[in-house]
Order: structure tokens, then sequence, then C-alpha cells
């Protein structure tokens, strides 16, 4: 089996949660919100929130839509801020400028709604990024399913779904270390697909655990001696 | 100020069986730049409340991790505590006129602790108003001071947070346990949930006989559906309120109810509520009443874990731990949505949120027609408390702050 020249390294990450100066008692204050909070607060109700969420494989996107629906009574509005796949963007930028186009459109065709008060507040927070190296590294792709085993879910969130934002490709961490460093494109197109709304951290890994033993197996048999040659 | 020592240590290892290998290994991966580095942590009682609950598990973690943490408790005569206790209730929101000679007395055991403790940790974090004067004798060259407030702000008494606001933003950060309790201050504010250790006598697995022998022992059927709620008898709690919607789901189940809290015979308020609970539950013998002992988390944990569905019909809370507690042993929640209960309850995701005494007992009885629903929603809010709720988690946030306020800036 391939070993790559360069390995792949495990990272953790660790975030902290800042509490922002902004919060929206109704949409008019949300769309004002969304333009002018932070990226950081931006990752924090998508990116982060996803993770510490992930559990959640129904109806569970994002915090706009959580908030727009338990708190603005808001049910479309909801769906069309869950319906924005994160996966889609590689930059805080492209995604805040569709949450604000989704909130626009929403207002325009129900002004009625602007500002209706909702139940609750919506608290714009952010998240602080700590990340660490491991201490653990992969060059050969038993070593990478060992690795991808053993780490925690912040540490699978991050080279799995924030990557996007740090690659600026439509890809992870994973994938691109497999087509790039071992040259199994297909494998890392399979992986890159799997659903992370309708998976939670722990079974979109084992799907990725069953993709990565699969393709073990069949390295292990093309280098298994023929029966015939053998003779 | 006496410096804490801790008896009952539980292994970091040991919570390997409850978060995964992956998730301990990341703390020790995290703590590896904080080895040897100095951090106290200093609030107002060792033993009691929540925040010397959560110290007693947080402080033997950090220090497996090589941090040299100390756990320090402000001492005081009872002119401090009376009005501290005071002070707290008026941050709440209670009614209250602080005189002059309130502010000196805080003032003057603030000095006096400040005389006899080393204040000149790396990173200092300060538990709840108590010991937040400390902060006026941070010694020039120590280095972070952290408030960290586990009370509900939203609407405190404005004198004593006017006096309590000439302190906190000299502090270098807060933390508090929802965005709402937050306050606008110069400083950076950050977000920490309250925790639950999973190891601890009142969140560990239990023996099924040891359940049935507390509910015998308190005479509750086991055969039939049982609604707890567990918190003490405060109004603010609403026992008598949780008594009609019981009595509204009876109409349509042969269930029960059990309302369980510490002993109400030193808090003549808690005693005249508890007086009131039993007048309403008057005349059914479904209703038990219970004053635990003022530490029982075996019996506690008995009776969630007993429990149909756990009821926490809050009229206000801080951050209300019990439905954690519940959620954790896998038990649908009905729950008021105030103060950090919508944290833990999602609505029609990790439980149900309600907002009055027929919304309580309409969400109840939804959930014992549709027990495979109640599962489901208890599953989920078992992974969300796992997710964010464990004393590990809350360990992981204290590290990530000192890393962060530590780095070069």
């Amino acid at each position: 089996m391939n070993s790559a020249e360069t390995p792949f390294e495990f990272f953790t990450v660790a975030y902290l949660t800042r509490i922002g100066n902004q919060s929206a008692g109704n949409l008019e204050e949300l769309l004002a919100g969304l333009e002018q909070c932070s990226d950081a607060s931006i990752f924090h109700h998508t990116f982060q929130t996803l993770s510490s969420h992930h559990f959640l494989t129904e109806g569970f996107s994002n915090d706009f839509a959580q908030w727009a629906l338990a708190e603005a009574n808001r049910d479309a509005l909801a769906e069309q801020f869950a319906a924005l796949d994160i996966r889609d963007y590689t930059s805080i930028a492209a995604l805040r400028a569709d949450l604000c186009r989704v909130l626009r459109d929403f207002i325009a065709a129900f002004p009625q709604f602007t500002r209706q008060e909702a139940l609750d507040r919506f608290y714009f927070c952010e998240s602080l990024e700590v990340t660490a190296p491991f201490a653990l590294q992969a060059a050969t792709l038993n070593e990478f399913r060992d690795g991808v085993a053993s780490i925690s879910h912040a540490s699978f969130h991050f080279h799995f779904v924030t990557s996007r934002l740090r690659l600026q490709l439509r890809t992870n961490d994973f994938s691109h270390w497999l087509a790039d460093s071992l040259g199994l494109t297909s494998l890392a197109d399979t992986i890159n697909r799997i659903d992370i709304y309708t998976n939670t951290l722990d079974t979109a890994r084992s799907k990725m655990l069953r993709l990565v033993d699969r393709e073990r197996r069949k390295h292990e048999h093309d280098s298994d001696p023929q029966p015939n040659s053998a003779r | 100020m006496s410096t804490i020592q801790i008896p009952s240590r539980i292994p970091l290892d040991d919570y390997s069986s409850v978060i995964g290998a992956g998730e301990v290994a990341e703390l020790r991966t995290l703590a590896n730049p904080l080895v040897g580095r100095a951090v106290t942590m200093i609030n107002s009682t060792a033993v009691g409340g929540g925040v010397a609950e959560i110290l007693n598990r947080l402080v033997p973690l950090a220090e497996e991790l090589g941090i040299n943490i100390r756990w320090e408790v402000m001492t005081g005569g009872e002119d401090f505590f009376e009005v501290t206790k005071a002070f707290h209730n008026a941050l709440h929101g209670a009614p209250y006129h602080p005189q002059p000679s309130h502010f000196e007395i805080f003032r003057a055991y603030t000095e006096k602790n400040a005389k006899r403790l080393r204040l000149d940790s790396e990173f200092t974090v300060i538990h709840d108003p108590q010991p937040a004067g400390l902060i006026s004798y941070r010694p020039q060259n120590s280095n972070h001071w952290i408030w960290r407030c586990h009370i509900d702000l939203s609407h405190p008494n404005p004198a004593v947070w006017n006096f309590l606001d000439t302190y906190v933003p000299h502090y270098d950060a807060a933390i508090f346990s929802s965005p709402e309790f937050a306050k606008q201050l110069p400083i950076p504010q950050y977000l920490f949930h309250p925790a639950i250790d999973p190891l601890s006598e009142k969140n560990r697995d239990l023996p099924p006989e040891f359940i049935l022998d507390v509910l015998a022992r308190y005479g509750i059927d086991h055969l039939r559906p049982i609604l707890t709620q567990i918190s003490r008898f405060d109004r603010l709690k609403d026992p008598v309120g949780v008594i009609r919607a019981y009595r509204i789901v009876r109409r349509y189940f042969d269930c029960q109810l059990v309302l369980a809290g510490g002993s109400a015979s030193d808090d003549p308020e808690g005693a005249a509520v508890l007086k009131e609970a039993q007048v309403a539950a008057e005349g059914d013998p479904d209703i038990k009443l219970l004053e635990l002992p003022a530490w029982a988390p075996l019996e506690v944990n008995a009776l969630q874990r007993a429990s149909t569905i756990v009821i926490q019909k809050s009229l206000r809370e801080g951050f209300g731990l019990t439905v954690s507690e519940a959620l954790w042993k896998k038990k649908p929640v009905v729950a008021s949505a105030v103060g950090g209960i919508p944290t833990q309850i999602i609505h029609n995701h990790t439980g149900l949120l309600a907002h009055s005494v027929e919304g309580t007992a309409y969400q109840v009885r939804f959930l014992l027609s549709h027990p495979e629903i109640a599962g489901r929603l208890a599953e989920r809010g078992h992974q969300h408390v796992k997710e964010n709720f464990l004393i590990t988690q809350n360990l992981k946030r204290y590290l990530t702050l000192f890393l962060k306020l530590g780095m070069p800036s």
C-alpha cells in the first residue's frame, strides 16, 4: 500500500463562545445583525452550531433557522435558512450574503412580519478558535483509518466540515489528502459526499471508516498473489 | 480564605467510558501548553450549591492535567453572608434597598480576605459576586483575572448592580451561563454552560434494585407512570403549578406525582411553600411531597431514573441543571421556557417546552400517549448533554479560555 510523502496531520480544535453586543427581537433587527456582525459570528451560528448539535439530524441546520422557527414562528423563513448547506460555501462572506438575501426576500414578500416581536431574542455570539496538533500523523491508509477512528468529535468536524473555509475548496481535509497524497480520488469523492445534515458526526465517521475499510480490502486483494501465478 | 482539599477524586481516564478516549486525549492535548501554570479559583463556599459542586470536580481534573490549580474559599462573618445573600437575591431581581453600611461590610471583608490570600496566579477566576471585590487587590504584575457570574443578571436591582459594576470592568473577561444574562460591559464576555458530572453519585448508573428500594421507601408505585419535579420548595419553581398540571393529566392517565426537594425546615419561605403544596395536594395519595435530606444525591438520582417524565415548571430559572440531570438519564422532559432551560430543551428536539399550567399538562399528556416520541426526545436529550453540558466540556472551555488569554498578543 502507498505511503504518502506528506503525512496527514491530525489537529484538535476548541472553541470559545464570545457573547456579542448585538441581539435581535424581530426580523428587521435580525437583518441588521446579519449585515453587521463579525465573520466569527456567522461561523458560530452556522458551522459551529452544526458541530455542537450534530446529533439532531431532523430539521436542525443552523441557529438562524432554529430561531425563525421556534422564536419568530416563521416556518417558511426557517425552511429557507435551513436549506443553505454550509458545504456549498468556501467563504463566510458568501454565506453571509446568502443569509441576508434569504431574509431580505422574505421581508419583501411578507413586510407585515418585519417588526413582529419574537418570543425570545436572538443573541449574536462569536466562536474563537484554538487549534493544537494531536501528535498523531498518518502516512498510509491504515494509519489514516486508525487516526480518524481515534480523534474527538471536534477534531473530526474541524477536518471534515470547517476545512472548506481553510482550503477555500469544496472538499475537506480528509478527501484532499486522500486524493492529493495517496491518489485515491474515487474514495476522496465518495467521502466528500457524506451528508453532514442527515448524519451525526458519529454516523458520518462510521460511514467514512467503512469506505476506507472497503478501499483497504480492495488493495489487500489486489496485492494477494494470484493462485495461478503461485504455481 | 482557606484552601480546599478534595478527598474523593475520579481519574480523568474514567471519563473515557462516557465521552470516548478521543475526547479525553483532546483534553490532554489542549492542556499541554498549560502544564505547571498557576490557576486560582475563588468562591464563597466549599459545600452546597452548584458552584462548589462544579469546583469539586473541575479542580482535581485540572490538577490531573498538570495545571497548578488551587481552590480558595472566602471567609466572612454572619454579617457578610447576610449582605451577600441579599445582594444575590437582589441581582436576581428581588426588591432590596441597600444601606451604605452593607457596602462597607462587603468592602471590609474583601480587604480582610485579600490580605490572607496569594492573588498572584497567572489566571485567577472569581466566582459570583461575593469575592468580586478582590479585583481591587490585584497585584500589579498578575496576569489574567476572570469573573465567572453564575447568576441571572438580566433584571438586577440597579443599586446592587451599580455597586458591582465598579469592580467588574476591571477584570480581563467575564463569563455568563447564557447570553441573556450578560451585561453591556467594556470587557469580553464569554458563554460557559454549567455542567453535570456523569460519574457523580447524582448522575452515575444505579442498580435497578436500589431504585426500586427508594421507590418502596417513599411509597411510590413503580408500575404506574411517575411524573417528577426535583427542586427546592420555592415559589419560583412553582410546585403548586406542577400539582395543578398533574391534576389535569390525571383526568386522562392513572399516574403519580413526585415533588422532591431539600428540607424546608431551616428556610422559612421554603416551609411556607411546602405548606402551600401540601394544601394543594390534599386528598390525593398519589402526590408525594418529599423533603429529602440536605444532600441525598443517590435518592435524587433514583427518583429521576424511576420517572416516566421529568417536569421543570419554573417561573424563573438560572440555568436549571436538574434538566440536564434528567436528560442525561434519558428521561423525556417537559419544562418552562425560562432562563437557561431553552438552551437544554430544544423544543421538539430534546424535550418539550411549555409556558403555562395547561401547556405543561398538555405536553405531559402528549408524551404519555406517544412513548416512542418521548423515547426519541430523551435519547437526543442525552446526546445534547453529552455534547454540551458535562463537566469535561466545562474543563475544555476553561482550558480554551486560559489558552486564548495566555497567548502572546
